[in-house]
């Protein structure tokens, strides 16, 4: 279906984007041809979204050149991208669910009359559109009656009126279930056979794998390559996508060493078949004092969902929890707490830091809201508590009046970590404590694990990156689509193994 | 001098100063405190006595205001309180017994603080906007406050009970003391514990104060019951002063002048960080302003004009953006050519929608 010989629609060449001090991106090359679909693969923070709202113009490159239809341009926005025939659907619907399905088609390209809306011919034309992609609804129903899955396609709808020559569907399936995401791809189909150009963006594997015809790979920001979807094995894939960056390897210490586990010992916690609906299938776990499990698995395969039942940020609706074989239920963080578990979100920035807070409230937080309003601590202790985190995790500032928010994310995330550590839990969930912080801060904290488990601290570890998973922990359990699929010893375990597992294929 | 400038209670002291400076122009002796029948008696000392339900107001406001939310039902709360203690003591046999004047206090009370834990239920249990949760008891309320008084004004003779309004203890109007003193325990009591810290980490970041174990809930609840039960003492002391249970007028918009109190002081409306002292002069600017309109003779038909513009000459210097044009624009004095303001509106807009 590729047209191979077809001159690209769009050409980015040698793009980068700052947010100083970080590059998003870095020289990256991207081209997409008339009549493909074309996916743009990437763990988090890879430069994906970076990309294409470098793409539509919401982001500025700081070098390199976006040709469209050979012609150099520079979009001032997402509507200038619009009227150039380069049109975006996001994740989240960004329709007016209290307009009708005709309105929402047709907001900016409003047919008018006598210096009103053409009421009747908005109708007709939104419907010969919705009739273009198989939606039989009708025109003048207010689009909030619909389905998730349909106002998808009317945002699809919507963004293929008028000149579209390029269509950018970022994450469309994140929310659809199996029959809504066949219409969508017939659809999509649809248009690429129409010569339209599909940039396509998923988590799913196996949906990229059964929609796209050529795929690129971005990693930290750089491109690891371009591929043509079937000729590129789907463990290859995984090993592009999370990549094995050696140096950060070699950086620490081989922390791994297998715990010594007496035989019949108690796990600290044990869950049995918990789960919750929607969000990760019933799933068994056994903690143990002074061991590291790490949770690996792609993004949305259910790792944060898995952390979020342990510790009671989620509640589970499924499934027995005991701890140190007292059977219990997780039913809010506190509860969680009042057993000694602690937990370290993923977003840090909206569920971690408090970041009017000073550091020195932002540590004392769990401690003191453990103890209640009534009995604050000394201030002396508080003192102490405070200078001594600063000092064991090397907190820069070392201020602890200094606001949150003026510190670096690293250091953020080292004031959250000192936070549960100060209320000396048992067991330690820490979701992706590294991510966003800069090599040395990377290394202190999977430093500090080791040693923390080396204590007989119980630590489940979640992170993006394959090979710090690896390392730092005795035990992995493998997620994928919202399942834990596989859990293999740590010490033993390789990379191409565990990316086996990930990607679905070998002994799974 | 630079940190004077910063203080954050510098702009509201200022505001507070330009009107007492204004008013001693107008009549010099406003500043006299003179000593009749050994209390104290004086612009001052009245400015202390109408800034005490206010205050008592604002308090619950800025606690509030602290989670995130806001409380604009304390107008009909002073309603119901005073009506409720009126009515009792209007109705019994001896209304100048203390037996029933303290009886008519606590009833008052207690209803004020079931207000509040409704107010409380449906912000922190049932999740409704505080906006909407207590704009239902700000209308509802004074139907309730109607019910009570029969839909009469009812006046009553009752000697112990007007000693709250307009009684003295040691020189000073019990009703300052009152507020100043329940002002100063909260106060105390907010710092002292860990509950302002735990109170601001909920407004800041109510999803990382849950997770990191603060009862958000709960906390959220007893701000909107202590919120009540102020607004219920605010309305004892506003009934004993007219000694007249006036379901539609009493404590009329005093919700947004404790709002404006709270403002004034340099809490912000979104929650967070919130400041007890700054409320304190918040308050005394507004009741202070209240008495400048009676000093400078300005009718009654234009008060709520000259109020109004004194705020916002309030707010303005409040306002970190203003003062940032007006740093600039002094520096632009001192710089020769004056240059062009390239396109400045545009880049503004653009900020914002980021």
């Amino acid at each position: 279906m590729t047209h191979q010989t077809a001159p690209p629609v769009v050409e980015m060449t040698g793009i980068s984007v700052e947010f100083p001090p970080v590059k998003a991106l870095d020289g990256v090359d991207f081209s997409l041809r008339p009549g493909e679909i074309h996916a743009l693969m990437g763990e988090n923070g890879a430069g994906k979204s970076t990309l294409i709202k470098a793409l539509t113009g919401i982001h500025t490159p700081t070098a390199g050149t976006i040709r469209v239809d050979g012609v150099e341009r520079r979009f001032t926005g997402p509507a200038d991208a619009r009227a150039h025939g380069v049109s975006t659907v996001y994740q989240e619907v960004n329709l007016c669910e209290n307009l009708t399905v005709a309105e929402n088609i047709m907001l900016g390209a409003e047919p008018r009359l006598l210096g009103g809306l053409n009421w009747r011919a908005m109708r007709r034309q939104a419907a010969v559109h919705l009739e273009r992609m198989g939606l039989r609804i009708d025109p003048g129903s207010s689009l909030g009656s619909h389905s998730l899955a349909v106002q998808q396609l009317v945002a699809i709808c919507r963004a293929t009126v008028g000149d579209c020559k390029v269509l950018i569907l970022d994450e469309p399936t994140s929310s659809l279930d199996t029959d809504e995401v066949a219409h969508l791809f017939t659809v999509m189909r649809a248009l690429r056979d129409d010569g339209v150009a599909i940039l396509f963006v998923s988590h799913f594997l196996d949906q990229v794998y059964e929609v796209s015809d050529r795929m690129t790979v971005l990693r930290n920001g750089a491109l690891v390559g371009e591929f043509v979807t079937a000729d590129l094995p789907a463990a290859k894939l995984v090993q592009h996508m999370i990549g094995r960056s050696m140096e950060v390897l070699e950086a620490a210490e081989e922390v791994a060493e297998q715990a010594e586990r007496p035989a019949g010992a108690t796990p600290l916690l044990q869950v049995v078949g918990l789960g919750r609906k929607g969000s990760v299938q019933p799933f068994d776990l056994d903690l143990y004092e002074g061991e590291v499990v790490g949770l690996a698995g792609l993004l949305g395969s259910g790792r944060t969902e898995l952390a979020r039942l342990l510790t009671g940020a989620d509640r589970a609706d499924v499934g027995q929890a005991r701890v140190a074989g007292k059977a219990t239920r997780l039913r809010t963080p506190r509860a969680a707490m009042g057993h000694g578990i602690a937990y370290t979100s993923e977003d840090r920035k909206g569920e971690g830091v408090v970041d009017g807070l000073t550091v020195r409230e932002n540590i004392v937080l769990a401690l003191q809201a453990e103890r209640g309003w009534m009995r604050p601590l000394p201030r002396k202790q508080v003192d102490e508590l405070v200078a001594k985190y600063i000092e064991q995790l090397g907190i820069r500032p070392a201020n602890p009046e200094a606001l949150l928010r003026n510190l670096s994310g690293g250091n953020q995330q080292k004031v959250v970590l000192a936070r549960w550590l100060a209320t000396a839990p048992k067991l330690l969930v820490l979701d992706e404590p590294t991510r966003g912080i800069d090599v040395g801060a990377k290394a202190e904290i999977q430093k500090l694990v080791a040693e923390l488990a080396a204590d007989g601290m119980s630590v489940v570890f979640i992170s993006a990156e394959l090979e710090e998973v690896l390392r730092i922990s005795h035990r992995i359990a493998v997620m994928r689509d919202r399942r834990k699929v596989a859990e293999i010893d740590g010490g033993g375990a390789t990379m191409d193994q565990v990316v086996d597992l990930i990607a679905g294929g070998g002994a799974a | 001098m630079r940190d004077v400038l910063r203080h954050h209670l510098f702009w509201p002291v200022a505001a507070l100063v330009a009107l007492l400076v204004a008013n001693t122009v107008a009549r010099p002796s406003f500043l006299a405190i003179t000593v009749r029948d050994g209390h104290l008696f004086g612009a001052p000392i009245d400015i202390l006595r109408i800034t005490g339900p206010l205050l008592l107001v604002a308090l619950g406001m800025t606690l509030v205001i602290a989670t995130r939310g806001i409380d604009l039902s304390v107008g009909a709360v002073v309603a119901v309180s005073g009506a409720v203690a009126l009515s009792h003591i209007a109705s019994s046999p001896d209304p100048e017994s203390p037996v029933t004047v303290l009886t008519a206090i606590g009833l008052a009370l207690a209803l004020c603080v079931v207000l509040g834990v409704w107010n409380g239920f449906l912000v922190s249990v049932l999740g409704i906007q505080p906006i909407i949760a207590t704009l239902i008891l700000m209308t509802a309320g004074r139907g309730v406050a109607m019910l009570i008084t029969g839909g009469m004004i009812t006046t009553v003779n009752s000697a112990p009970f007007k000693v709250l309004g307009s009684g003295f203890w040691l020189g000073l109007p019990v009703a300052a003391v009152i507020a100043f003193g329940v002002f100063a325990v909260v106060a105390f009591v907010v710092r002292r514990t860990a509950l302002g810290m735990l109170l601001e980490a909920t407004g800041i970041n109510p999803a990382a104060s849950r997770l990191s174990g603060v009862r958000s809930k709960t906390l959220t609840w007893t701000v909107y019951t202590a919120s009540g039960l102020f607004a219920g003492l605010a309305g004892l002391l506003i009934s004993a002063d007219t000694m007249a249970a006036d379901a539609n007028n009493a404590g009329l918009f005093i919700e947004l002048d404790a709002i404006l109190a709270v403002v004034i002081g340099g809490t912000a409306l979104s929650g967070g960080k919130f400041n007890l002292s700054g409320t304190l002069v918040g308050a005394l600017v507004i009741a202070t302003l209240e008495r400048t309109v009676t000093v400078l003779g300005i009718s009654p038909l234009v008060t709520p004009l000259f109020m109004a513009l004194v705020v916002i000459a309030v707010t303005l210097l409040q306002s970190p953006r203003m003062r940032e044009r007006l740093t600039a624009a002094r520096r632009r004095q001192i710089a020769v050519p004056p240059e062009p303001q390239p396109a400045a509106s545009p880049d503004s807009t653009e900020v914002k929608a980021r």
